[in-house]
């Protein structure tokens, strides 16, 4: 009975040598976590989506700094994609991570994450600093059932681009833009209307931002589903029908996304573009990494490889989105990323502090500036160093007064997908009967029956 | 948890003497040997149980509530209702439906290439070594890593393969050649898979008999058909049921081509997207048991169907 004693001794030092190393990764994950607990200010996690995340660690250095030793602030990645990032932080707020702190989600998760138990109810006086000078659509992205559940940091909208050579009289609305393209498309001219037409989030965003431009509205806070009331949701995918239709326009609509739309207008292919402002830097930055002013246009507007010493960024300009009901300005939906505190965070308090530093006038100026994400402080838009930045920033700052946000429902996620599903591809949609059965979709979607595809 | 481990534990120890029953009763020597061996096997099972046996279980029991991470308060059991949902949704038959193509198609292109390999390295006398280990390439690429490629190559502007196509067509955005792109990277990474698993079959085939035939005056296509095949028709079943098993379960090269859209997703990535963008554990749970059911029709079929060559099967297994 000797070997087996010795086999048995063997498996306790190689337990033993496990046990150690399971200790020694704990201690790790304990100390990566929370900072050495025992030694300096608490640590607070401020988990970011990774693009701008060299501006929200430098925000995070900078209250740091000036928390004075009261708290210090780490900065940490998420995924690229946004579902990524939603995935990951439900991942960790689910299983009651105490190492999220500050979370930047974006505008369309609010809802989602209160409902869930995931944020911390902003507390009054918290609420009422937030509230102060902060422009009234992105605020509204974080109001949930009259509560404010994250304070908005960045925000962006839409706005109209279009070629100045090609449309001297920048269209005031959607029919007099698909009337004008259809008219260029006669002349041979360049006459594509870019937008985001691809299975995404991006073509929920052109419908909402349509159908609340003609009053109507997909859900309300209460949770009814309003999209079928009216003809507000009619007049809204008819628009979509006829610039995928219309003569001229861009045969891959249905696969566009906002970088596609820029490099059409880049590579003068389209009269009209709806997009972000980033694609303003975009024609401005030298290749690879932009436009480069785009490509040659001869003297009719027609894309050429000849040097004709006039480019597209000679022509291109920008004008308020177009509207649905003449006179009416449009209702652009806004996108944009809030600040949340978790629910499982073991230093609330300092947390709101520090989002409250996050979001001040510098860091929100650096964002600007440097991030190419527009501020949500009011003040800042009369900045000399960002109106500088950002040329086009009265029709910037008139799209946010008139913004609408994405229908304020937990199930939001859920809705979008039906809603994308559903009319894409854009060409395909039939005006009279798809309203009907994305009401029903939308419906069940809410009750959290549905499936989504 | 516990009380599964104990039930298996409990299980074991009974399945035995079931199996003994109207034999010679064992001497006290062999209960002693046998008796070992089942604490020798405890530990295996129990962790069986423990990493599948228990999220099967749990799954099932997500399935029947009604559980929204978004809604955590409105929990509660809802009987068959999921089911009831995802059976009466467009959206699941359609992707049952495209599954099913992808699965059909894709196993039987492999099939037939996959003999012919498991044909050539079977009688490949030079560099057989190397023949194995190149064909067999693909099936060492992560699937994921594969797909990306896949789908570099047939992006327009920057892919190799996009380029030899007309200008300004997009493959992975159209519903009909997406679903071909995704069939053509299932068939080029597990054909080998395939090719390797009726080579085994082929050692099963008698050298002789194939001479005698050849004597008889049987041609190549009948050797094939009438002795090669039926020989080795326990290998056959073992390639068809994993690869179907496998195909109808596809995910990574969806999720990679195209993400599902334009009418391209699985039924897997119809789970996927209910459990983790939609985050509705009830319904995505549904799903995914109803998968598992499917799988084991596909399983009782073939088994039904090979009859008696199926694995485990007497004869079959002694031949």
């Amino acid at each position: 009975m000797g070997k087996p004693l010795a086999t048995r001794r063997h498996g306790i030092g190689r337990f033993r040598a496990l046990a150690v190393g399971g200790a020694a990764l704990l201690a790790a994950a304990t100390i990566a976590g929370c900072g050495g607990a025992a030694a300096g200010p608490p640590v607070l996690n401020f988990y970011t989506p990774a693009d701008g995340a060299k501006q929200y660690a430098a925000a995070a250095a900078a209250c740091t700094q000036q928390a004075g030793g009261t708290y210090s602030i780490v900065q940490q990645t998420l995924p690229k994609s946004a579902d990524d990032q939603r995935l990951q932080l439900a991942r960790r707020l689910v299983a009651g991570d105490p190492a999220v702190d500050i979370m930047g989600i974006d505008v369309t998760w609010t809802a989602e994450f209160a409902a869930a138990g995931w944020l911390e109810k902003f507390p009054a006086d918290q609420a009422a600093q937030v509230e102060q000078g902060t422009l009234q659509g992105p605020l509204d992205t974080g109001t949930w059932q009259n509560d404010l559940w994250a304070a908005p940091l960045n925000t962006n909208t839409q706005i109209l681009w279009y070629r100045k050579d090609l449309s001297p009289n920048p269209p005031k609305t959607w029919d007099d833009m698909i009337s004008q393209a259809e008219a260029l498309a006669n002349k041979g001219l360049p006459a594509a209307i870019e937008v985001q037409g691809a299975q995404y989030e991006g073509i929920t965003v052109w419908f909402n931002t349509l159908l609340t431009s003609a009053g109507g509205q997909v859900v309300n806070e209460k949770g009814d589903v309003l999209i079928d009331q009216g003809d507000a949701a009619k007049k809204a995918v008819t628009i979509m029908q006829r610039v995928a239709t219309a003569k001229g326009a861009d045969p891959s609509l249905s696969v566009a996304k906002e970088n596609d739309g820029r490099l059409a207008m880049e590579a003068g292919e389209a009269a009209f573009q709806i997009n972000y402002p980033f694609v303003y830097a975009s024609i401005n930055t030298p290749p690879p990494d932009g436009g480069g002013g785009g490509t040659f246009i001869d003297a009719q507007g027609k894309p050429t490889s000849q040097d004709t010493g006039k480019r597209v960024i000679d022509e291109f300009a920008w004008a308020p989105y177009p509207s649905v009901d003449p006179g009416k300005p449009a209702t652009v939906t806004i996108g944009g990323l809030n600040l949340g505190v978790s629910s499982t965070s073991l230093h609330k308090d300092l947390a709101f502090e520090a989002v409250q530093c996050l979001r001040n006038r510098d860091n929100q100026l650096v964002n600007a500036t440097e991030g190419g994400v527009p501020p949500t402080l009011e003040a800042l838009y009369s900045d000399p160093s960002f109106q500088q930045k950002y040329p086009a920033w009265q029709a910037i700052k008139e799209s946010l007064d008139n913004a609408s946000v994405r229908p304020k429902t937990p199930a939001y996620q859920s809705i979008s997908i039906v809603i994308s599903d559903a009319l894409n591809p854009p060409g395909d949609i039939d005006p009279n009967t798809v309203v009907a059965g994305l009401a029903d979709q939308i419906r069940r979607a809410e009750n959290s029956e549905g499936l989504v595809p | 948890m516990t009380l599964d481990s104990g039930a298996l534990a409990e299980a074991t120890t009974k399945e035995p003497p079931a199996h003994r029953a109207g034999k010679i009763p064992l001497s006290e020597g062999k209960k002693a040997e046998r008796r070992l061996g089942l604490w020798l096997c405890a530990p295996a099972a129990i962790i069986m149980v423990a990493v599948t046996a228990y999220p099967i279980i749990y799954a099932i029991w997500l399935s029947l509530q009604r559980y929204d991470l978004r809604f955590p308060a409105e929990r509660e059991f809802a009987g068959l209702s999921n089911y009831g949902a995802v059976l009466s949704s467009g959206y699941w038959w359609q992707a049952f439906l495209i599954t099913v193509i992808i699965t059909v198609v894709s196993v039987a292109i492999e099939f037939v290439l996959g003999l012919a390999l498991a044909l050539v390295m079977h009688r490949t006398i030079v560099g057989r070594g190397l023949t194995r280990t190149v064909v067999l390439i693909p099936y060492g690429i992560v699937t994921v890593v594969a797909a990306f490629s896949w789908q570099f190559a047939w992006t327009p502007d920057k892919g190799y393969l996009a380029a030899m196509l007309s200008d300004g067509s997009a493959p992975l955005t159209g519903q009909t050649s997406a679903i071909a792109i995704i069939i053509l990277a299932e068939v080029w990474k597990t054909t080998p898979f395939m090719a390797l698993l009726l080579m085994a079959g082929l050692a099963l085939v008698p050298d002789d008999l194939l001479k005698a035939a050849q004597v008889d005056g049987a041609g190549p296509w009948q050797r094939l058909t009438q002795i090669i095949l039926p020989m080795m028709k326990p290998a056959i079943l073992v390639a068809l049921l994993f690869r179907t098993l496998d195909a109808f379960r596809v995910f990574d090269n969806i999720y990679i081509l195209t993400q599902g859209s334009n009418g391209t997703g699985s039924v897997s990535m119809l789970g996927y997207d209910n459990l983790f963008k939609a985050f509705n554990l009830g319904i995505g749970s549904a799903i995914s048991v109803l998968i598992f059911i499917a799988v084991a029709l596909i399983a009782l079929l073939f088994i039904k169907l090979f009859g008696a060559s199926a694995p485990g099967s007497e004869p079959a297994g002694k031949r």
